[in-house]
């Protein structure tokens, strides 16, 4: 479903900055697989999905969705399908505005913006029987602001306001890094639960490499731009934490270089 | 009595700006000094028609749709020539300059001689104890009414997606929504209720001047900051509602100011200080705390 052809992009051309970071990058992700993208840190990871999402617009090549050349579209029609967590939990909500309105807001993806009512009360017991699966007692809180959020809390709602329309793409960076150990834990299996209920396919960058390997049906390691590993199936299935380790330390850079 | 009458007029009346300059800064975070020029065209467009025989309260819905275009101008500067916020303003301001003399065909144009919004047959048979107060019920009934609909309309799935736009943009373009275009509306609003406020204005004081929407933006701004700071802490008040009595609020203090003696050649400069101070004294609020790490 998603397929990347011939990527090309260097960074800052012809200054002392230049950065040539992907040559012929191909990359294939069929309908509904768990991908976890590992690499260390400037190996082009955020890049890969800001050119995905159309943030970072890559000097040459493809981006196509479901057969559908996207290269040219702009970076707000993208997410008509496409889903997307950052690593920031800010990103994903509006700070001044209510848990209620947020969620709202984004129950409505897709359809028109018009001059019917922001909230639609009737939808309220749904909301918050959403919200109760993320056990964090945030149906609770449905008429506090998202800013009064901890960090926590506010991914959940992220990741809840990403997947809440259907999509069939989503893009998560490095998600649970601001997270403190045990709420990273409880975000990462919602995550997973949500992607196998929903069949999303997903590309998941993360530095945990426990949550590499334990997640996903496949393991993309990055390295200066390149897919340096790519594995899957069995073999993927049967990969420990510090398998991706070891291939981490194999690379000449190594991780965190 | 007169000057407290005075003040509650003055004060609703740059209510109407306030609104609109609560969109812009407070909502849009978006600094739009196409309000001093929008002001002026509202009055412009209020005075030019009203001459020509047009009822003035049907003056009010045009300078309205033309404040719409002022914004519609700065939006497009902005999310299409990729203009920053300020600069987009500026430029639009200053090309309004223009064409609100050529719309007035001069500097000044007093409507002294036929009816007003708030002299004309109908004002005339207020009986005599309801007669010093006919200017303030019309301009209450015009500000509860913009009140009402922008209340409203914040309410909306819009108005959600408006407050939103400001707030995170990114949440905006995750909802498969241009951002872009968002704004545009929001300056589009804002500028109309900034034209409507002129319009109303000219009716008022009965004479379009193109100076007058020189310090818009600054008495917009302190209507909208004295509002928030002071009032929007109390529960379950709306700002729009917070930002009319930070209007009135600041126009008594003008007020007192110029009774205490100050000229009112000095009233650029008492706006002008009234409005530090009040930066200053809200400096301890909170600021906004932007999404991006
Ligand atoms: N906007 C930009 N301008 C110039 N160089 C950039 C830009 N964005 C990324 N780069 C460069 O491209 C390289 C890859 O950056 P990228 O953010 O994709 O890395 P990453 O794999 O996400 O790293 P991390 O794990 O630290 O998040 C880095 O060398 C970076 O300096
Ligand atoms: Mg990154």
């Amino acid at each position: 479903m998603l397929e990347m052809q011939g990527i090309y992009k260097t960074y800052l051309p012809g200054t002392v900055n230049e950065t040539r970071l992907f040559c012929n990058l191909f990359l294939k992700v069929p309908k509904g697989q768990f991908v976890s993208v590992v690499g260390s840190n400037g190996s082009g990871k955020t890049s890969l999905l800001n050119i995905i999402c159309g943030q970072t617009r890559p000097d040459s090549g493809w981006v196509m969705l479901y057969g559908q050349d996207i290269s040219k579209e702009k970076e707000h029609r993208r997410y008509a399908r496409v889903g997307r967590v950052y690593q920031n939990p800010a990103m994903g909500t509006c700070g001044g505005m209510t848990l209620l309105e947020n969620i709202s807001l984004a129950d409505n993806k897709g359809h028109g913006y018009g001059l019917t009512p922001g909230t639609v009360k009737a939808r309220i017991p749904y909301y918050k029987s959403l919200l109760a699966r993320l056990h964090l007692g945030l149906e609770d809180k449905l008429y506090m602001r998202a800013e009064a959020l901890s960090g926590g809390q506010r991914q959940a709602m992220a990741l809840l306001m990403a997947t809440m329309t259907p999509i069939s793409f989503l893009i998560l960076d490095e998600h649970t890094a601001a997270l403190d150990p045990k709420t990273a834990e409880v975000i990462m299996k919602l995550t997973n639960e949500l992607v196998r209920e929903k069949q999303l396919a997903t590309l998941m960058v993360t530095h945990n490499l426990r949550h590499a390997a334990a997640y996903g049906d496949r393991l993309l390691m990055f390295d200066a731009g390149k897919i340096v590993q790519d594995i899957q199936g069995g073999e993927k299935a049967a990969l420990k934490a510090e398998d991706v380790f070891a291939l981490f330390t194999r690379l000449g850079a190594g991780y965190g270089g | 009595m007169n000057m407290v009458i005075g003040v509650l007029e003055q004060g609703f009346i740059y209510a109407l700006l306030a609104m609109g300059v609560l969109i812009t800064y407070r909502i849009l975070d978006f600094p739009d000094l196409t309000v001093d020029s929008s002001f002026p065209l509202g009055a412009a467009i209020s005075a030019v028609l009203t001459l020509n025989g047009t009822p003035p309260a049907l003056t009010l819905p045009i300078a309205l749709l033309a404040g719409g275009a002022a914004g519609l101008i700065t939006g497009l500067i902005h999310v299409k020539c990729g203009v920053r916020d300020l600069l987009s303003g500026i430029i639009t301001m200053t090309a309004l300059y223009s064409v609100n003399l050529r719309v007035a065909g001069r500097a000044n144009l007093p409507i002294y001689a036929g009816d007003t919004l708030f002299l004309n047959e109908w004002t005339r048979g207020f009986p005599p104890w309801l007669a010093p107060y006919s200017k303030l019920i019309i301009i209450l009934f015009i500000v509860a009414l913009v009140k009402i609909i922008l209340d409203l309309f914040l309410k909306t799935k819009a108005g959600y997606l408006l407050r939103a736009v400001g707030d995170n943009p990114s949440v905006v373009a995750a909802l498969n929504k241009d951002g872009g275009y968002v704004k545009i509306q929001g300056l589009m609003i804002a500028n109309a209720f900034c034209a409507l406020a002129g319009a109303v204005m000219c009716q008022h004081q009965r004479f379009f001047d193109i100076s007058m929407g020189t310090g818009t933006l600054v008495t917009g701004l302190a209507s909208v900051i004295i509002g928030l700071n002071m009032f929007s802490k109390l529960p379950r008040l709306k700002n729009t509602l917070a930002v009319i009595a930070g209007s009135i609020l600041y126009k008594a203090c003008v007020s007192a100011a110029l009774s205490l003696g100050l000229a009112p050649t000095d009233l650029r400069l008492i706006t002008a200080a009234l409005f530090l101070v009040i930066l200053i004294l809200g400096k301890t609020r909170v600021r906004k705390v932007k999404p991006h790490a």
